[in-house]
């Protein structure tokens, strides 16, 4: 169980062949992810720890059943591959390259919209249902299955808080990365809805960091919806300086849009347990979930 | 790391290459420049700062003269003057029009509409979010499928809420159209004319306009890489070479982390323990034991840094590797400061033995190496505490 990720879950990898894709191909095959095909331009014919690599998706597509892609492809040709994944019919794409230009982003996120496909990204560590799936490139022996869902902007301060909640053995039912960048596929709206579903879900974690609003927009929907599931955020950047990036595309604070005041206040407006650093993390779940 | 904001003049003349209409206008970088190219044209003149903020007016950044000598004294005036801690190296010498209406038209990226939007209204001259705070009746904002861009009628729709017809609503609709076309084929984040005059002889000009450009789309942009680099300041220049992602803070406890959410967080708890961060540096992931020297270097040859605190969360990083780096950029300098570290990952034992070979302990957590850097940086060998 979990969400959109399961150990049934057929995965294909674009850019397989490149040092990324090898390294990590290899380590999503030791932790159990169906990984049916490969895909890299020019590369067609050859293998990458067993699994068949080709040089189009149609032909990935045409030999196996693929539910999901995992994008390593280069920035300037991402975009080029998570359309050729989408109107190949794969439902979920996760792009995990960083640096996209953001028009590019825009146009791959629209299009798959409109054909009812996931993006999650770009700029992501990918996702993750502990003891069954993972296509990303999380290290995987932090997390431990478990009942509290994980969304998050950023990549390892994700995985501190995965391996502190682990360490006081709280399990974790799905954790996805929804990417630092300013424009990403799949909002923390989008992920509450599907976890607020899920029954293994019991409690779920915000990680949020300056710049846009979607906190703020998810504060608005945990208000609107009455969201029945106990929350629990933690807000990085409350010292960072305006105008200028923190190292995330999508991590600037613009005028008055984007601070961490305006997300922290948003989200304790809407009963959500504000954690002032990481480690606070597990010690608000515990007490939530006893309730 | 920032983003490209184009100064006024370079984000005109982009304008006027897509055949909006911009004043005469001069650029100078001196006083006598300034008094010259007032010669050249038609009083009265606006002598605008080229720096680029939002606010310039209000700042003091544009004033008005109706003679050359005039100009002079403005532009002396101006000139190495500091505009929100910019200072003040250009100005745009430009004929004032007389204007009947102030309008405003931009295109912009809505992270919530994950796609781009077309903000017009009926009041420019200011900034579009105080307008639309005070009289959100007079901005629309049109949500713009990308593979559809921006359409004759969409720019028409934006011409009528601003009230025109006949050939005024065609020739803003050209304008509209190219503002677009010049926003997607600069991967612009923004565009926006700010005000667009209507003149009393019923022309429309762009008074003042702003581009941002996607620093991530910079590779399809080769003119304007290297005006990036012009505009980081040396350390941001030193670590972009080695693809770090760096910013300027203003304390005396140096940082390393990878990630930047991690940074961010580690900046954070730092100030929970009383401490003042001197940056943000994030050496991302993987980084190999050259990155995580570089950035060592980076820190122990910067005076303003007393401690440096380095917190690697290695799921895929290898701790051997970093230790090395480390290691290394103590060698290569000479320079030693204290240090503070968090190490856990592949290879943990390993990079743990090369540190303590040279009496550097190391840290399982987040908080017992920010508890511990504070503590340094106070040199009463007493560990921060949490406020």
């Amino acid at each position: 169980m979990g969400i959109i990720v399961n150990r049934d879950v057929s995965v294909i990898v674009q850019g397989i062949t490149g040092r990324q894709g090898q390294f990590h191909t290899k380590l999503m095959l030791e932790y159990g992810t169906k990984i049916v095909a490969g895909v890299t331009p020019g590369k067609g014919g050859t293998e990458v720890h067993g699994v068949p690599v080709y040089d189009t998706v149609a032909e990935a597509i045409h030999e196996h059943k693929v539910d999901a892609s995992i994008i390593f492809v280069p920035a300037p040709f991402a975009a080029s591959a998570a359309l050729e994944a989408l109107e190949n019919g794969v439902k979920i794409v996760v792009i995990i390259t960083e640096h996209i230009p953001v028009k590019d982003t825009i146009k791959v996120i629209s299009y798959a919209k409109r054909i009812g496909a996931m993006i999650i990204g770009p700029n992501t560590p990918g996702i993750i249902t502990p003891g069954e799936c993972k296509i990303g490139i999380m290290p995987h022996h932090i997390y431990e299955p478990g009942n509290v869902g994980m969304i998050s902007r950023s990549g390892t301060l994700s995985y501190e808080i995965a391996a502190s909640l682990t360490r006081s053995g709280i399990g974790q039912s799905t954790c996805i990365g929804i990417g630092g960048d300013p424009v990403v596929g799949m909002s923390f709206v989008d992920v509450l809805r599907l976890f607020r579903e899920d029954p293994r879900t019991d409690a779920i974690v915000i990680i949020g960091e300056v710049g846009g609003n979607l906190e703020e927009v998810a504060a608005e929907y945990i208000i609107k919806e009455n969201y029945s599931k106990p929350l629990v955020a933690f807000i990085a950047g409350r010292y960072v300086p305006p105008e200028k990036r923190m190292g995330h595309a999508g991590a600037i604070v613009m005028g008055r849009t984007g601070s961490a005041e305006s997300k922290i206040n948003a989200l304790k407006k809407a009963g959500v347990e504000i954690a002032q650093k990481p480690s606070d993390i597990a010690v608000l779940l515990k007490r939530l979930i006893r309730r | 790391m920032l983003c490209l904001k184009l100064v006024e003049y370079e984000a005109k003349d982009v304008l006027k290459r897509y055949g909006i209409p911009v004043p005469q206008g001069i650029v100078v970088t001196s006083v006598e420049e300034a008094y010259k190219a007032a010669c050249k044209l038609k009083p009265p003149f606006a002598v605008k700062a080229q720096v680029p903020v939002s606010g310039r007016g209000k700042a003091g950044g544009i004033l008005f003269a109706y003679s050359p000598d005039e100009v002079k004294v403005i532009a002396e005036k101006l000139l190495g003057m500091h505009i929100k801690g910019l200072p003040v190296k250009s100005l745009l010498i430009e004929e004032k029009l007389s204007i009947k209406k102030e309008l405003y038209f931009g295109i912009t990226v809505s992270r919530v509409d994950q796609t781009y939007i077309m903000i017009a209204s009926q009041e420019g001259g200011v900034d579009i979010e105080e307008i639309a705070e005070r009289s959100p009746e007079k901005v629309m904002t049109l949500r713009l499928d990308p593979w559809l861009g921006l359409q004759p009628y969409h720019a028409r729709l934006a011409a009528r809420f601003m009230r025109y017809s006949g050939d005024a609503l065609l020739s803003l609709e050209n304008i509209f159209q190219s503002i677009y076309r010049a926003g997607m084929d600069y991967d612009a984040e923004l565009i926006e004319v700010n005000p667009l005059a209507e003149t009393i002889d019923g022309n429309f000009v762009a008074l003042d306009a702003r581009i941002v450009v996607d620093d991530n789309a910079l590779f399809r942009h080769k003119e304007l890489q290297e005006k990036y680099f012009e505009l980081l300041s040396p350390h941001e220049r030193e670590a972009a070479k080695h693809d770090l992602a760096y910013v300027d803070l203003d304390g005396d406890l140096g940082i390393i982390c990878n990630g930047a959410g991690l940074t961010m967080a580690t900046i954070d708890v730092v100030h929970l323990f009383g401490g003042r961060p001197a940056n943000f540096l994030d050496v991302g992931g993987g980084a190999s034991p050259e990155r995580i020297a570089a950035a060592v270097k980076m820190l122990l040859l910067n005076p303003k840094v007393k401690v440096i605190l380095i917190n690697i969360l290695g799921g895929i990083t290898r701790c051997d590797e970093v230790a090395k780096g480390i290691l290394d950029a103590l060698r290569s300098t000479g320079i030693k400061k204290p240090l503070a570290v968090r190490l856990v990952g592949t290879n943990e034992e390993q990079g743990r033995r090369m540190l303590s070979e040279l009496g550097i302990s190391v840290v399982d957590s987040m908080e017992d190496a920010v508890r511990q850097a504070v503590g340094m940086v106070r040199g009463d060998g007493r560990d921060g505490d949490y406020r």
